[in-house]
């Protein structure tokens, strides 16, 4: 596209490149989401799991306590501590105490200021000789009807393994998080690439187009791509309309051009041969060379024209490429002769039947050939020659001219361009431009060979079937 | 026996320790260039722990020891009420040593050598088992000529039922009141079986003798005023019958209490990189692979001998602080003291 408008296409920013932020950045956000999320259900597991052992432990001493004689006895069940350190080796503390004054275990331990018999434990955290622990208080009542005696237990258990455990457990989450946001990035990566995909692929089939491909882009597109391709082959339908309008316009003026030049030419000629002054009949001669050179280039418009057309609408027919270069020397030999310039033919007895447009041919040929007469000296040869070179025919052109000069090789196929060295021979600089067309059109191309002062070498290459 | 009841600040005032709780024996191990002084508070009598402590020094030439041994509640006085400035503490009291960790009176050590003992031998990187000693029932095979030895509890009740004559007056066994150890072998025995009441019964009836430490009851059984000792540490004794014959040491096969013998550096430890030094001393392999050679106790690392019997070990963890609860304690002394004295 740069190079077809010769403007440089402002881009901003990169929908990939977006997209991929974007669920990056979404990624990353669920990663942090996932990662409390399981550092919050697995702590609160772990701590639930402690709350629940202290709190069968504090239950298994409530049950065991009994009144005896008015008194609050306690056979502390040796189950009630030993559970505690099945599972860590945490530091564990107890206080039994009734009416505000401890039975047994630690006098200094903290009792909740709770006055009611409630079922239900009440935990708590604090700290308790330096460390914080976790703490679980159950009430009783203990007695008879008539002697009811409030009695609370309570169990502390430091939370070191529990710190252990929930680090444990940080480490897994960062893990989790963190694999879960690679995952989602490389996915999201993928995704991105995916979604673009058609996108480039409409991109490249328009970019492999050759530069007369002017038909509607039939590349598979998601439905989100369908106005821009319509859009764009709207645009080619335009665009190749305006092309063949121009076209048009070019053979129009071309011929119109041409017939009345060719009136005026004879005029001339007629004029030229009754005039006696030779100052006024090299005048005339100028003239004539001149009209010559409008005919040839309005002649080659329209070759460059009728060329075009028939490569758009390209019909092949068998021919013998022997045939078509024998008819095309023959009808180029009476220009040829005027400058004493002999045309010799030979090919190597091969088969050259080939599938091809006659007319295209015949015109490429005819401009190939009429280039050599142009450029040969007087008195000189032309030498074609017919043979097969690996998989195509070549139809090769050999002069004792002046070669190519100036002119990158490849330039000798664009329009009007001409070698440095033909500044006093009448051209237009379209003849080598049908040729290539031409043979583009037939699936061959053109070479080149310039040999300084041995004359040039143009050879057609057209494919064996 | 080594009851030397000292009034401990008057004699021995060099070693900063607040007056209070009795000792029963003392050494001091000077080093030759001494830069660093150990000090010990042990359970383990001089005799069986002074090949360890030589050895010791051989290898860390700058550290003079003090050695003091005390009965576990003495240990407990010292360290729990006291805080006397010890820097290893080695008792056989596992209740008691657990206790002194849980409540905050032990410092945490980690080492290759501690990372090295299996879980159940060490509790919070604070208490460290070194030994696993059987308790084991020690009879005279003078008295127990034409009696069938007993291989179980209930065996040994009928036994003993059958033959009054022979053992009244004759059996010895922990005080549970005074010793601590006899107290952790006496509460896992009424843990482990429901026949341990009736055995204390019918002991009572017996008339059982009480002792303070394992050494005195062997000494019983060797001098013949005891027929039978029961929860005998095995390991004395296997000492004891290394040198001299005359007793048989029976494991039950019911089940056997396992004892472990465990260190720790407490709070007020003064050098508590030297006792981490003795620590990996303890539990070094060498030091392991020689210790039933050199000590008679049995090493923490691989099997006891008697291994095919029903092992019994004593966990660490908070479950032995069950029975150091007061009420609880008060409970299984009453209960011992009707039975064992037939008040």
């Amino acid at each position: 596209m740069k190079a077809i408008f010769g403007t440089t296409l402002i881009t901003r920013g990169s929908m990939q490149r977006r997209l991929v932020i974007q669920l990056s950045l979404i990624a990353f956000l669920l990663s942090l989401l996932l990662f409390l999320i399981v550092q919050g259900v697995a702590d609160r597991a772990a701590s639930d799991t402690q709350d629940n052992i202290l709190a069968a432990s504090a239950i298994s001493i409530a049950d065991a306590l009994y009144s005896e004689g008015g008194q609050v006895q306690l056979e502390l069940p040796y189950s009630a501590l030993s559970m505690l350190g099945t599972i860590s080796e945490d530091r564990v503390f107890y206080r039994v105490n009734v009416d505000g004054t401890t039975l047994t275990g630690y006098d200094d331990l903290v009792v909740s200021a709770r006055s009611d018999v409630s079922t239900q434990a009440e935990f708590s955290t604090f700290s308790y000789r330096g460390e914080p622990v976790r703490a679980v208080s159950v009430t009783r009542s203990v007695g008879s009807q008539s002697q009811r005696t409030l009695v609370q237990v309570v169990v502390a258990q430091t939370r070191l393994s529990l710190a252990q455990i929930s680090y444990r457990i940080t480490l897994w989450a960062v893990a989790i998080g963190v694999a879960f946001f690679l995952v989602a990035t490389g996915l999201s990566l993928w995704a991105a690439h995916n979604a673009l995909a058609p996108l480039n692929r409409v991109a490249s089939a328009v970019t492999r187009r050759g530069p007369n491909d002017l038909r509607p882009v039939r590349a598979e597109a998601p439905a989100e791509l369908a106005p821009l391709v319509s859009a764009l082959n709207s645009f080619i339908v335009r665009l190749s309309a305006s092309l063949a309008r121009s076209e048009d316009f070019i053979a129009e003026a071309a011929h119109r051009v041409r017939t009345p030049l060719a009136t005026v030419r004879t005029q001339a000629e007629v004029i030229h041969r009754s005039l006696q002054h030779s100052k006024n009949k090299s005048a005339l001669r100028e003239m004539i060379r001149a009209i010559d050179e409008s005919s040839r280039s309005a002649g080659q418009l329209l070759d460059h024209a009728m060329v075009n057309f028939r490569a758009d609408q390209f019909q092949a027919v068998d021919i013998d490429l022997r045939e078509l270069v024998a008819e095309t020397v023959e009808r180029l030999s009476p220009t040829a002769e005027l400058k004493d310039i002999a045309i010799s033919v030979s090919d190597t007895g091969e088969d050259f039947a080939f599938s091809a447009d006659p007319i295209l041919l015949q015109n490429a040929l005819r401009n190939v050939l009429d280039n050599a007469i142009k450029y040969s000296p007087p008195d000189s040869d032309i030498l074609v020659k017919l043979f097969h070179d690996s998989n195509f025919h070549v139809i090769s052109f050999h002069d004792q001219g002046r070669g190519f000069e100036g002119l990158n090789l490849e330039n000798h196929f664009e329009r009007f361009k001409r070698g440095s060295n033909v500044g006093d021979i009448v051209g237009s600089g379209l003849g080598l431009t049908i040729v290539n067309e031409v043979a583009r059109a037939h699936g061959g191309h053109v070479k080149i060979t310039s040999n300084k002062g041995e004359g040039a070498c143009v050879s057609l290459f057209l494919p064996l079937a | 026996m080594r009851f030397f009841i000292l009034a401990f600040g008057l004699i021995f005032s060099n070693f900063g320790v607040c007056v209070g709780f009795e000792i029963e024996d003392q050494r001091i191990y000077p080093a030759m260039n001494a830069t660093q002084v150990l000090k010990v508070l042990s359970t383990a009598d001089i005799a069986s722990f002074d090949p360890l402590i030589k050895e010791f020094q051989t290898q860390n030439t700058e550290v003079s020891v003090n050695y003091t041994v005390a009965s576990s509640a003495q240990v407990m006085t010292a360290i729990y009420d006291e805080n006397a400035a010890f820097d290893l503490v080695i008792s056989s009291a596992m209740d008691l040593q657990t206790k002194l960790a849980n409540d905050g009176y032990s410092q945490t050590f980690i080492s290759k050598n501690t990372a090295r003992l299996p879980n159940w031998a060490k509790w919070q990187d604070q208490l460290f088992a070194f030994t696993q000693e059987p308790a084991a029932l020690v009879i005279s095979d003078k008295a127990f000529e034409g009696l069938t030895i007993p291989t179980n509890r209930e065996q040994l009740i009928e036994l003993m039922r059958a033959n009054p004559e022979v053992f009244e007056g004759r059996i010895g066994t922990y005080d549970v009141r005074t010793s601590g150890l006899g107290y952790l072998f006496a509460t896992q025995d009424s843990r482990n079986t429901d026949s341990f009441w009736r055995l204390t019964e019918v002991m009572g009836r017996l008339k059982t003798e009480l002792y303070c430490c394992s050494g005195a009851m062997i000494d019983g059984v060797y001098q013949g005023k005891l027929a039978l000792a029961y929860n005998v540490l095995g390991s004395y004794a296997e000492n004891r019958l290394a040198r001299e014959g005359g007793i048989t040491i029976v494991p039950m096969q019911d089940y056997l209490t396992v004892m472990m013998r465990t260190a720790l550096i407490p709070k007020t430890a003064e050098s508590p990189h030297v006792a981490g030094r003795m620590i990996d001393f303890l539990l070094d392999e060498n030091t392991q692979t020689k210790l039933a050679q050199t000590t008679g106790f049995p090493p923490i690392f691989g099997q006891i001998a008697d291994s095919q019997k029903a092992l019994r070990p004593i966990r660490l963890g908070p479950g032995l602080l069950v029975f150091l609860d007061r009420l609880k304690r008060k409970a299984f002394v009453r209960n011992w003291e009707s039975s064992i004295l037939q008040k």
